[in-house]
């Protein structure tokens, strides 16, 4: 990963409603979403700044009207940021031309959206094949890339169907294939599973995952579903009213939720599934004895905590290259499995 | 008092009642009472129209004009330089398609002159055979759909040739063809126009309501006078008729694409343009589609209301034969009209609907097919028509072109029908008739022009405000006023009293059997195929049935309005019962309700809303119809916007009378319209 950022923003509002702009240099930045509903105006994104890392997954987590949708809208220019910086490989998107704009997403973004968005009169290979079109490529070469994006998301054989023929899984990977058909280095998804029901949202989680294996795209995912964050996701943004709570890795959200407003999102996450060994090992203490078991330190605990129950010494944990980094004992890992919860329920 | 807190719109209602009825008691019928009928203040409104225009056409901006003739500048208003250009423009391409058609030197005359044509006699363009022009049409209907559209369009070109009716069709054809497009187009400019700027857009709605609910007669003073008389000028006045729809609608289809196909439209990096034609236009295809069928219909229903001014064809034919009564020839006539209709109307529907294959892998005649195809047909049709010249060597050539009504005629078939219907039910009909027109009709037109005009605002703009509220009843108010101060008051209470009998009759109707029908999924089906067929009928073809039945009376007046009226009716009611969610009626099931308690306390407050826009509809159809009824002999607005066609003060006379009409309608609209709206809202269903 190189240090230089693919995204960046910089303090951006969003602010809807007549003279937004105005108000808000009048108040210096600092917004007070009550009184600025008093006055008529929405706050849609409040002093946001990220930064997003080539390959890297951010998933920007919030429940609906947090704001979240908005955020992306601005990095995506769909809307207009009131306020603040937005810089895409280092350009300034908000200073881009309309014409500079339409360049950038033809070659650079793509996006896939929570209702689809599909156009109802094209059939699923005209779909994919139009961004590629309306980018001036022939025909013969947008629908043989076409083809092959319909290959990718495994919708073979049904490419002269309409959207309307569809079930909603078949259609956002119609999304999917559109969004990706250009190749493009940053990838925006806004609630892309939430219209599915939950069975098809898993797989096509499993889908997605397995496509970032291959692509290693940069990626925006909004989403109002904590689970689908902390599956998907290198780094979650959760985001309440406009302002963002906490941005960081998924377990150290569940460990060290910054507010109480995340606290109460991570409750009822299943320490197991999202903490990696690396957080809950001891530093290597040279005098103990080690069983024979290695563990990766970024192994999730729920895959290695049978083995390591099993095990009747502390056990090694090991970085990429095989060098031992620290010693897991079980009680922590019977802590995670149960302690936390057993602690939480005498609370309540 | 319990009565006013439960139902407070019926006591108002009642009150509303009865001021109305102390009002016509107390308001002496006098002409020097102000209240019993207002002066006409506008009377002069007529002449300013008619002056302007000529003005804009005579005096206004003359410019340097070089004219040939003469070898030198001349001065000329520039207005009518810009008719006149229009004009010429028109009727040349009307004459290069008809040309083509059916041959002809008036295109080859616009290059050159008269001088040279008769110099050089061969220079004539030749007609196409009928043959190769039905197998084209059969090839295309194939092309664009596949086997039912070219049966469709076999059956309909060879009924055109078989009964004689050729040559009027295809004029009618060659005015509908450049008539239709140009709507379409003008319709999606000022569409997409109106979508790009709210100004636009608020500026171009009260003139697309005038438009929309003016009578057809009533363009056609304005147009003779700006164009002139011919088939240039009945095809600008279609246009201008046709057009208002196609604006509405692609205005509405574009407004109504999701947020999200547009943001995915940008996503994709579409630019303005690309966005407009590649995204938006697409997505609204359904509503623009039904736009451009609908600017067929109206062409074809103005082709009949052109002839007025000119226009030649199917039009001029059947309003001859229905001058002179000649039932059965009107009927095939009106069979020509509906079929060309209806085979436009599919054709247009399939080219939309066209898919391309790219994965095919085509050689050179595969993928020219359908041309190769043509010209052999083409080749054969022209043989053919050859041979056919020395097989009917004395008489016309009927492998070439079925000369005008000389081909098989059903028309003493269905004199004698007539002729049989009136032997049989003679007494019977006559004595309907008589009982309707003594009975029904003449009480009620006296009680219409009994009432006081002050009586009528407080009951117009008082049902305004109950239903619609202040802003609706004084907008109505205004709609009135201008009919009240001009000079037709009276033959405006004429109008709105067969129009009003008539809604009343298709309300009645289109509810009662759109609520049989909605009670079973295949008798639902079975009535919108049946109204959908009705609604391709040209509003003058209703005319023909009852004519045959009743001659020329009020009744056939009134008896073809409330058909043509009750199919808006009928299709609403139908949609509205049919669009109550399952739920509802499984609720219903699971409280115990019984069908007919199901209907009045679940499905019918659903769908009123629903309901009443379709009686809306109702009354601009019946509107439409009654003015159209002038043409056999009412004696209300629309007898003198008849009238106006052959006075030379026409122009304005025409249009005051079409904006009355067009104010009438309108007035109901707006109590209409807000009240549903406000209704469907409150019942969560817009």
């Amino acid at each position: 990963m190189s240090s230089n950022p693919v995204i960046k923003c910089e303090s951006v509002y969003k602010i809807f409603g007549n003279n937004a702009k105005q108000t808000l240099d009048q108040v210096n930045g600092v917004v007070d979403s009550i009184k600025f509903l008093e006055a008529g105006l929405i706050v849609g994104v409040n002093n946001v700044s990220l930064e997003v890392v080539q390959g890297e997954l951010l998933v920007i987590m919030g429940l609906s009207g947090s704001g979240k949708s908005t955020l992306l809208r601005c990095i995506s220019r769909l809307t207009d940021a009131t306020a603040g910086k937005i810089y895409v490989d280092g350009q300034d998107l908000l200073a881009l031309t309309k014409k500079q704009l339409i360049e950038l997403r033809r070659n650079k973004m793509g996006m896939v959206f929570q209702s689809f968005g599909l156009l109802p009169h094209k059939t699923v290979l005209e779909n994919i094949a139009f961004p590629l079109q309306v980018k001036g490529s022939s025909t013969r070469e947008s629908v043989e890339r076409a083809a092959q994006m319909v290959q990718l998301v495994g919708l073979q054989g049904r490419e002269n169907y309409f959207p309307r023929e569809l079930s909603g899984g078949q259609q956002q990977r119609v999304g999917i294939a559109r969004s990706l058909a250009v190749e493009p280095d940053i990838w925006f998804l806004d609630e892309p599973f939430s219209a599915l029901d939950p069975l098809i949202r898993k797989e096509m989680q499993d889908e997605f995952l397995r496509l970032q294996g291959v692509l290693g795209k940069t990626i925006l995912f909004v989403t109002h579903d904590f689970d689908e964050a902390l599956r998907l996701a290198d780094r979650i943004a959760i985001m309440k009213d406009g302002v963002i709570e906490q941005l960081d890795t998924p377990s150290n959200i569940v460990l060290n939720p910054a507010t109480e407003y995340v606290r109460r999102f991570t409750e009822d996450v299943p320490r197991e599934k999202v903490l990696t060994v690396r957080s809950i090992m001891d530093p290597l203490d040279e005098s103990e004895r080690l069983g024979e078991l290695r563990v990766s330190e970024d192994a999730i605990v729920d895959s290695v905590a049978e083995d390591i129950l099993s095990e009747e010494r502390p056990v090694a944990v090991v970085d990429a290259k095989d060098n031992i980094v620290g010693t897991l004992h079980a009680s922590h890992v019977i802590k995670v499995l149960f302690g936390g919860r057993s602690a939480e329920s005498t609370e309540n | 008092m319990d009565l006013l807190t439960k139902h407070p719109k019926a006591v108002q209602f009642f009150v509303l009642l009865a001021v109305f009825f102390l009002l016509c008691l107390l308001i002496s019928p006098s002409d020097s009472n102000v209240l019993w009928r207002f002066p006409p203040l506008l009377k002069q409104l007529p002449f300013i129209i008619n002056d302007s225009v000529r003005y804009l056409m005579f005096d206004w901006m003359p410019v340097q004009v070089y004219d040939p003739i003469i070898d030198d500048f001349e001065e000329k208003p520039l207005f009518r330089e810009f008719t006149r250009s229009i004009s010429s423009i028109f009727l040349l391409v009307i004459n290069f398609v008809r040309e083509i058609f059916l041959g002809g030197v008036k295109t080859v005359v616009a290059f050159t002159d008269w001088d040279f044509i008769n110099e050089n006699p061969w220079v004539r363009w030749p007609a196409l055979p009928w043959t190769v022009i039905a197998g084209w049409a059969i090839i295309l209907g194939y092309k664009l759909q596949g086997k039912g559209l070219a049966i469709l369009a076999g059956i309909c070109t060879i009924y055109l040739a078989v009964f004689g009716q050729w040559k009027p069709s295809m004029e009618t054809l060659s005015f509908v063809l450049i008539a239709a497009p140009v709507s379409v187009l003008l319709g999606l400019i000022f569409g997409i126009w109106a979508f790009k700027s709210k100004a636009v857009e608020i500026a171009l709605n009260p003139l697309l309501n005038v438009a929309q609910t003016m009578p057809h007669y009533s363009y056609l003073v304005p147009v003779i006078v700006l164009f002139g008389v011919g088939d240039h000028a009945a095809a600008i006045a279609t246009i201008v008729f046709a057009s208002p729809p196609m604006v509405r609608l692609t205005l509405l289809g574009l407004k109504k694409v999701p947020a999200d196909i547009v943001d995915s439209g940008l996503m994709s990096g579409c630019n303005a343009f690309q966005m407009m034609f590649r995204v938006l236009i697409p997505t609204a295809r359904r509503d623009i589609l039904i736009g451009v069928n609908q600017v067929v219909m109206q062409c074809l229903a103005m082709t009949v209301i052109a002839s007025f001014i000119g226009a030649q064809g199917l039009g001029s034919n059947l309003m001859i034969a229905l001058n002179s009564l000649r039932v059965g020839t009107g009927i095939e006539i009106g069979v020509c009209i509906v079929l060309i209709a209806v085979l436009l109307d599919k054709m247009s529907l399939a080219w939309a609907n066209k898919q391309t294959d790219y994965f095919a892998d085509l050689t050179f005649f595969q993928r020219n097919r359908f041309a190769l195809v043509a010209l052999v047909v083409f080749v054969l049709g022209s043989i053919l028509a050859y041979i056919g010249s020395f097989i009917f060597r004395d008489s016309y050539n009927y492998l070439y072109i079925v000369p005008h009504n000389k081909g098989i005629t059903t028309a003493p078939f269905w004199q004698l029908t007539v002729d049989w219907i009136w032997d049989t039910f003679f007494y019977a009909l006559k004595a309907f008739n008589e009982f309707l027109i003594t009975k029904i009709l003449e009480p009620m037109k006296s009680m219409y022009l009994a009432m006081p005009v002050a009586a009528t605002f407080v009951l117009m703009m008082g049902a305004g405000y109950i239903l619609a509220g202040v802003r609706q009843a004084l907008i109505i108010g205004g709609f009135l006023l201008f009919i009240a101060l001009s000079e037709y008051w009276d033959r405006a209470l004429i109008t709105a009293y067969i129009a009003s009998f008539a809604v009343i009759v298709s309300a009645v109707f289109g509810i009662v059997v759109g609520s049989i029908c909605a009670q079973n999924n295949t008798a639902s089906k079975v009535i919108l195929l049946i109204c959908d067929f009705l609604q391709t009928f040209p509003s003058f073809i209703y005319l023909i049935p009852v004519i045959m039945l009743f001659g020329i009376t009020d009744t056939s007046v009134i008896i073809a309005t409330v058909v043509y009226a009750s199919v808006p009716a009928t299709r609403y009611t139908v949609e509205g019962l049919r669009s109550v969610p399952q739920v509802m009626h499984d609720a219903g099931s699971m409280l115990g309700v019984s069908r007919w308690q199901r209907w009045i306390s679940i499905e019918l407050p659903l769908a009123f809303p629903h309901i009443m826009l379709g009686i809306n509809q109702t009354v601009i159809f019946a509107l439409f119809m009654v003015i159209i009824g002038a043409f056999i002999g009412t004696t209300d607005l629309g007898q003198l916007i008849l009238k106006a066609i052959s006075d030379p003060q026409g122009t304005g006379i025409g249009l005051t009378l079409g904006l009355c009409v067009a104010f009438m309608g309108l007035a109901v609209d707006q109590i209409i319209r807000t009240w549903a709206d406000n209704r469907k809202k409150a019942l969560d269903l817009a």
